[in-house]
């Protein structure tokens, strides 16, 4: 899992003190041109997400006949797909749908895991032991295995498939949040709030959690792009959204058996999930430097 | 006239950072051969910029802005690393302060020590193992042939100084910078490094050039003292004299802070012989649980009590069990069995609720501030925080209850917004009491309060806290390992030693006749005893015996 290496080495710094206000003068003034560009590639795929009217005319699930599988020109951007539907404007449409879908698996994950990983981290004891050997199985289970699993179980959709990702994501949130917490907690103010009279909701409240999440809030920016990877994933393998959604999982496939013709069709949407997928990493390091 | 081995002419360095910060700012000074010159300061004094900048280790971010270096009559100012390579250890080696840090843990220390002989070609195979056995022999490590194989991990911190001491010693060089060379170990470990370089320099002659924030240790050890502040030079002469009659206000305040040096300042000692204690600890035994089954009993049967109103110290090095027994006291660890007894509550049997108003009388000051303080909280909230955990407190009184403490611990309204990684480490220890007394407890435990705190700050804090007792009629259980403060601010004293309490009484008795020979050894072990046992002339040759009263 490449995403802990990334956190372990920016948990490290994370423990220092925030920075005063003349460091992030500082940041804000050497904001690299990576990360302006990164949050522009978000942006434009959240307006995509929101008015895609503005950006195409053309209906996403109705062909137009004669008009199969076009190559890129003036009048159709990126060509069009067998049916003889644009496929600018399926990109467009089926932002709302690989993003709600990402959005929902993150924020799953972000819910139990963390909550797990508060609970592991500060209770301690069995309770730790009990759930973190859970959260072992989870791990040692790979992890498109437990998405198909899942997904079996609920049936087959958009919102099924967040949750099947949602819940292999689990695992990694509950392991970063419990290290940050039991971290936080052997430290000095945490007893020295406890030795003031604290009750254990309130130091975990008052000390614990904003010391502990900062991390996690780095993790989630970079398990949303993660999470958009594994929902395209599905949607390619046919367990996603349902034909003829436009989800981006789903655009590759379909224009999988046009690939020695109309190479576009798998190439355009592929392109826009690794662009987005690069995008949410890139906005992910630059919150842990920021924690850091 | 012979030539110095070291001459630093007008050296400037600084360091870039957000702000240009210049460490050292023209300093000069010379070491001739044999002698040892002692380099004093404060933190940020920069008393390491300078023993980096002789050997080319500065970091990354700093530099030589000017000046010159002069080793054995050479300059090697703007030598490249690769010319100094062959000076350094051969000429001029230094024995750096964290012996942890500066080993390399997968090396053995047999080979670690070789390696300076290989490198600089002084010795291969055969004959290089057995100078490798021959260095370790005479830092005075027992069976250097099972040492030489040893990690260090499998060392203690005074060993593993032994060791970096044989590296430095390897080639004979001329002069040797021993940078902090003590200040990690504990005081009866220091005294015997401090004898091993002493006795090593008198052998070879070697000159040393000591870098220390400890004026006792410099006031024993050198000939030659030069004291620094803000990378200028302060003062500089014979350790002696200096002592006697310092002449800049800086080394007058110094030498006045510096416990070890200064008499005993508690005059008026208070025994309140027929009033009930307000701490009582009887027997106190503490277990721990080892990973292989096992039990290890960190504290043995320790018994005490304190007086309300007055001090009691806990003396002993680490591993000695002090920690484990006040955190007993603060309710933080279960005794195995005895009774702790604290205003009539035994705190063996608190829990939840009653363990929380237990706490109101009982604080802990922790040995580090910034630590004990949440980095994201204001000073405020830092201060205010006690307050919101027991029957509530009105938000106008809880400001000005915050505002009167703050002004009572020394601090400026100015701090309370400020978060504790923009201020000092005095004001940040000033700010961990100021939480300790908002509850206005009846007991303050002090676990090392003073100890991460430059001289003059410390003297600052200790001058608060006799202030605090005086005014509020605080009792105190202080924990320390350094001797010399216990003596000036404690009325009793427990001297702990791997677990047991080897000596106990008041501090007059403790010292003056201490019944275990370990007490002894500390006493004799603090820095600064030659100079006031022998009045003026520090002679490093001779040990002092008695004690003054």
């Amino acid at each position: 899992m490449t995403s802990f290496d990334i956190l372990d080495r920016r948990s490290v710094p994370a423990s220092a003190a925030a920075p005063s206000s003349v460091a992030r003068f500082r940041v804000w003034r050497g904001v690299s041109p990576s990360l302006v560009l990164a949050w522009l590639v978000l942006a434009t795929v959240l307006l995509w997400a929101m008015a895609p009217g503005l950006f195409t005319a053309y209906n996403p699930v109705e062909g137009v006949p004669g008009g199969q599988l076009k190559a890129p020109s003036a009048a159709h951007l990126l060509g069009t797909d067998s049916l003889g539907r644009d496929l600018f404007s399926r990109i467009v449409h089926g932002s709302v749908h690989s993003l709600t879908g990402a959005l929902a698996a993150v924020g799953v994950g972000l819910l139990a895991g963390t909550t797990i990983g508060i609970l592991a981290g500060s209770v301690g004891g069995w309770i730790d032991d009990l759930l973190m050997r859970l959260v072992d199985v989870l791990l040692s289970i790979p992890t498109l295995l437990v998405s198909l699993s899942i997904i079996i179980l609920l049936g087959f959709g958009t919102f099924n498939s967040a949750i099947a990702v949602g819940a292999t994501a689990i695992a990694g949130f509950a392991r970063l949040t419990r290290s940050e917490v039991v971290r936080v907690r052997r430290s000095d103010y945490v007893e020295a709030a406890f030795g003031s009279g604290g009750s254990f909701v309130k130091v975990l409240w008052r000390h614990i959690l904003p010391n502990s999440l900062t991390s996690v809030v780095a993790f989630t920016a970079l398990q949303f792009g993660w999470a958009l990877l594994q929902i395209s994933t599905l949607g390619f393998l046919g367990y996603g959204a349902p034909p003829p959604t436009p989800e981006w999982g789903l655009l590759i496939a379909e224009g999988r058996n046009y690939l020695a013709t109309a190479w576009w069709l798998t190439a355009a949407p592929g392109l826009i999930v690794v662009i987005v997928v690069l995008s949410a990493n890139r906005i992910s390091q630059s919150f842990g430097r920021a924690g850091s | 006239m012979t030539t110095p081995i070291l001459d630093i002419r007008n050296l400037r360095v600084s360091y870039d950072a957000n702000v240009p910060h210049c460490a050292v700012n023209g300093v000069s000074l010379q070491v001739f051969p044999g002698e040892v010159v002692a380099l004093v300061g404060e933190s940020g004094s920069g008393k390491t910029s300078i023993a980096q900048a002789v050997i080319g280790v500065l970091q990354g971010n700093g530099r030589v802005d000017g000046g010159a270096i002069l080793l054995n009559g050479t300059d090697i100012t703007r030598w490249s690393q690769k010319r100094l390579d062959a000076v350094r250890g051969a000429v001029v080696s230094l024995i750096p302060q964290d012996p942890t840090g500066s080993l390399n843990p997968v090396m053995t220390i047999g080979a670690q020590v070789r390696e300076i002989l290989t490198v600089h070609g002084k010795a291969r195979g055969k004959a290089a193992d057995r100078r490798v056995i021959e260095l370790l022999t005479k830092v005075g490590l027992s069976q250097p042939e099972v040492r030489a194989r040893q990690y260090p991990h499998e060392l203690s911190g005074g060993m593993k100084q032994r060791v970096l001491i044989a590296i430095a010693i390897a080639l004979e060089p001329a002069l040797i910078i021993a940078d902090e060379p003590t200040s990690a170990l504990d005081v009866t470990v220091q005294k015997r490094i401090l004898d091993l370089i002493d006795e090593l320099r008198w052998e070879f002659g070697t000159a040393v050039l000591f870098v220390t924030h400890d004026l006792g240790v410099a006031a024993d050890r050198s000939s030659r003292l030069i004291v620094l502040k803000g990378g200028e030079i302060q003062e500089e002469g014979a350790t002696a004299d200096i002592l006697v009659a310092p002449q800049s206000a800086y080394t007058q305040r110094l030498l006045a802070d510096a416990p070890s040096l200064s008499a005993p300042a508690r005059i008026v000692r208070r025994s309140r012989a027929g009033e009930t204690p307000l701490v009582a600890v009887e027997n106190l035994i503490k277990d721990f649980a080892l990973p292989d089954g096992g039990v290890q009993r960190a504290v043995d049967g320790v018994s005490f009590g304190i007086d309300p109103g007055t001090t009691h110290a806990i003396v002993g090095e680490s591993g000695s069990g002090k920690t484990t027994t006040i955190r007993a006291v603060a309710g933080f660890e279960r005794p195995t069995s005895g009774r702790i007894l604290i205003d009539g509550l035994d705190a063996r049997t608190l829990k939840g609720e009653t363990l929380r108003q237990f706490r109101r009388k009982v604080q802990l000051v922790y040995q580090n501030p910034l630590a004990s303080l949440d980095p994201r909280q204001s000073v405020f909230s830092i201060i205010e925080e006690p307050l919101l955990n027991f029957a509530p407190v009105a938000r106008d009184e809880r400001a000005r209850r915050v505002a009167a403490i703050l002004d009572r611990v020394g601090l400026t309204q100015a701090t309370l917004a400020r978060r504790p990684h923009a201020l000092s480490g005095g004001q940040r220890q000033r700010i961990a009491i100021a939480r300790a007394l908002i509850l206005e407890p009846k007991l303050v435990i002090l676990d090392e309060a003073v100890s991460a705190l430059d001289v003059t700050v410390q003297a600052q804090i200790l001058s608060l806290l006799a202030e605090l007792q005086a005014d509020l009629g605080l009792t105190y259980l202080f924990v320390s390992h350094d001797l010399a403060v216990v003596r000036q601010i404690a009325d009793s004293v427990s001297v702990m030693h791997e677990g047991r309490q080897v000596d106990h009484g008041s501090v007059e008795a403790v010292f003056e006749r201490p019944t275990s020979a370990y007490t002894r050894d500390l006493i004799e072990a603090i820095p600064g005893r030659r100079r006031q046992s022998q009045g003026a002339r520090p002679n490093p040759s001779e040990t002092a015996e008695g004690y003054p009263a």
